[in-house]
């Protein structure tokens, strides 16, 4: 376990914003923290970081207290905050070699890794520009090239996604794949984003009101064996009868224009695909029907 | 920590509101030097002995001496070095990037106090020695070994004083969350000091001991001193009572009114360390105010929560 953290509680002022947290992360996830805001993501990746403490609870981040040995903890993991910022009228390469120093990294060595990084990142052509001039997406970009540079055995990235425009998001989320593929490097990510989360997370834990309601890997919590949706073009009203009368059936639904949503139990594939072909039907959609994240999420904010 | 300190170094030499502060103090010094040399040519037999000294410290035709004009400026200088040096930091969230590098909280705070205090020595130590430079060119002979003694004193002197307003603004800068309610409340404070609590302090004399026709020369001197009293309340009237007796070598902590009073005391200089003795007591004061000063803002800062949101 990199990380592990126990029935973590941290009150600001008169508001709980973790209340009884546990948290495991292994070697190597990619760990995807989810939850609406406020829901006590930044306060949990802050703890981990030793940058504020919690106020009961016990944590461990790669075999460190956070708490009792914060320098040791920020020496092998790098962090992304939400906002994160840069001393604008300094140029991006400058920005890093700052973090470099700050870290103890040596010239030469510090050198070869901020080339590597923006290489990585896609911004060594404008490298030498002050930051004052990057737009949103570079900035988060150089934010992930700041992380690099350490080369950290975890990445805490917060919303690393968070306003970017979405062709810009998936290069970061492929970006970020790629780093835990090439380098090893285990990865927590926080969002409240979850269809992004969805694509590069090995596992995921759902934050709400400072507790981890749900947590495991994408397919057990979005969960398979839901039956499977079609949906059918040029639909008669005895092809909607026939259908109706199976008992594999669970649901049939007009969406207009002549077109059936259905949803029926897949060992009836064959049977299903026989009678809407007998009505001269045609099919335009199959596919197993699962539960998106965003569903699992809505069914615990909602209610 | 030294990794902060050059940045922060370079980031205060490399500023605008630097360069056009050390600007403004360059050319009145320049100025008055220039006046000052200029009336020791058109009355040589005034230039006698400390005329280096002299340089500093006299008023020409309207303009302030160097050191009353250090004594006002100067605090504007440090603070405007001092007021955004903490909640800039949280604005442009470089905050949580750089606290989350390998290194203590407090070495980023004291690293920023020291630039900022470096960057302070360099602009006194080198407008100084500038004046003395145009000064030996001007006049044509070099400074004695005790003038010089005198100027690096009141280089130190007049950094720790500087201190106490850098200090000041980094304690507005943890203090307020927003750098334009830090810069107001330093810009507010300087002018406190150096305007209002003179006016303050002849207010509180005049009705303590208020000042008539028949006053006696003892009533003329208790008011006096109840303005001092209330003026030691500003490091600005501190650090002008501090570096007089190192400028001004005659001066023995008494007001021209108490020479008057008391004709007994002698006029001749004073060595060197007698002169610092007799500012010991406010440099201390200086002293303690810089310390007490940047002890609150590194306390604040220490147990400020790092979430902006």
């Amino acid at each position: 376990m990199i990380v592990e953290a126990k029935s973590l509680r941290k009150r600001y002022k008169d508001v709980w914003a973790l209340d009884g947290l546990d948290l495991s992360v292994q070697e190597g996830e990619i760990y995807g923290l989810l939850g609406p805001n406020g829901s006590g993501k930044t306060t949990t990746i802050l703890i981990l970081l030793g940058l504020t403490e919690p106020t009961e609870g016990t944590v461990r981040v790669c075999g460190y207290d956070p708490v009792r040995e914060p320098l040791a903890v920020k020496r092998v993991v790098g962090y992304l905050s939400e906002k994160v910022g840069f001393y604008e009228e300094l140029s991006a390469r400058e920005n890093l070699r700052l973090i470099t120093r700050l870290n103890g990294i040596p010239e030469r060595e510090a050198k070869r890794r901020i080339e590597e990084a923006l290489e990585q990142v896609g911004l060594k052509e404008v490298a030498g520009r002050p930051v004052a001039t990057f737009s949103h997406g570079m900035r988060q970009r150089l934010g992930i090239a700041d992380v690099l540079v350490k080369n950290p055995k975890l990445a805490i990235l917060d919303e690393p996604t968070s306003g970017i425009d979405p062709e810009g998001a998936v290069q970061i989320l492929d970006l970020i794949k790629r780093l835990r593929d090439e380098a090893g490097m285990t990865v927590i990510i926080s969002s409240h984003l979850l269809y992004q989360v969805q694509r590069i997370c090995d596992r995921v834990g759902i934050l709400h009101r400072g507790r981890m309601v749900l947590e495991g890997t994408v397919s057990e919590l979005t969960g398979g064996g839901e039956g499977l949706l079609a949906v059918v073009e040029g639909a008669t009203a005895a092809l909607r009868a026939r259908l109706e009368g199976e008992e594999w059936t669970r649901s049939v639904e007009d969406v207009g224009d002549g077109r059936l949503r259905v949803i029926f139990e897949e060992r009836a594939r064959a049977d299903f695909l026989r009678i809407v072909a007998e009505e001269g039907a045609v099919i335009a959609e199959l596919r197993p029907r699962t539960r998106s994240l965003e569903d699992i999420y809505l069914r615990y904010f909602q209610g | 920590m030294a990794t902060i300190f050059w940045k922060e170094l370079a980031d205060h030499l490399g500023s605008r509101r630097f360069f056009i502060l050390s600007l403004i103090i360059l050319v009145v010094a320049g100025t008055s030097v220039y006046l000052g040399v200029r009336g020791f040519q058109e009355n040589p037999e005034n230039v006698g002995e400390y005329a280096y000294l002299r340089l500093l410290t006299t008023a020409q035709s309207g303009l302030p001496s160097f050191l009353s004009f250090l004594a006002f400026f100067g605090p504007l200088l440090a603070v405007l070095l001092g007021f955004d040096a903490v909640n800039s930091e949280f604005t442009r969230g470089t905050v949580s990037r750089i606290l989350s590098q390998p290194i203590y909280r407090d070495s980023w705070i004291n690293g920023k106090f020291l630039a900022g205090l470096t960057t302070m020595a360099i602009v006194v130590l080198s407008i100084t020695l500038l004046i003395f430079g145009l000064g030996l060119f001007a006049l044509g002979f070099p400074p004695t070994g005790e003038e010089f003694g005198r100027l690096v004193l009141f280089v130190v002197v007049a950094v720790i004083y500087l201190g106490f307003w850098l200090a000041l603004g980094i304690l507005y800068s943890v203090l307020f969350r927003q750098t334009a309610s830090s810069a107001l409340g330093a810009v507010a404070t300087w002018l406190f000091f150096t305007l209002f609590l003179y006016m303050i302090a002849g207010v509180i004399a005049d009705q303590l001991v208020p000042i008539r026709a028949d006053s006696t020369a003892a009533d003329l001197l208790r008011n006096q001193n109840v303005r001092d009293f209330v003026l030691r309340f500003s490091p600005v009237a501190l650090f002008e009572e501090a570096t007089l007796p190192i400028l001004v070598p005659t001066y023995r902590g008494l007001s021209l009114l108490a020479l008057l009073t008391r004709p007994d005391v002698p006029t001749s200089p004073l060595p060197i360390g007698q002169s610092l003795l007799v500012g010991w007591p406010q440099l201390v004061g200086l002293l303690a105010l810089t310390a007490v000063c940047f002890a609150v803002a590194y306390l604040v800062f220490m147990r400020r929560e790092i979430r902006t949101s």
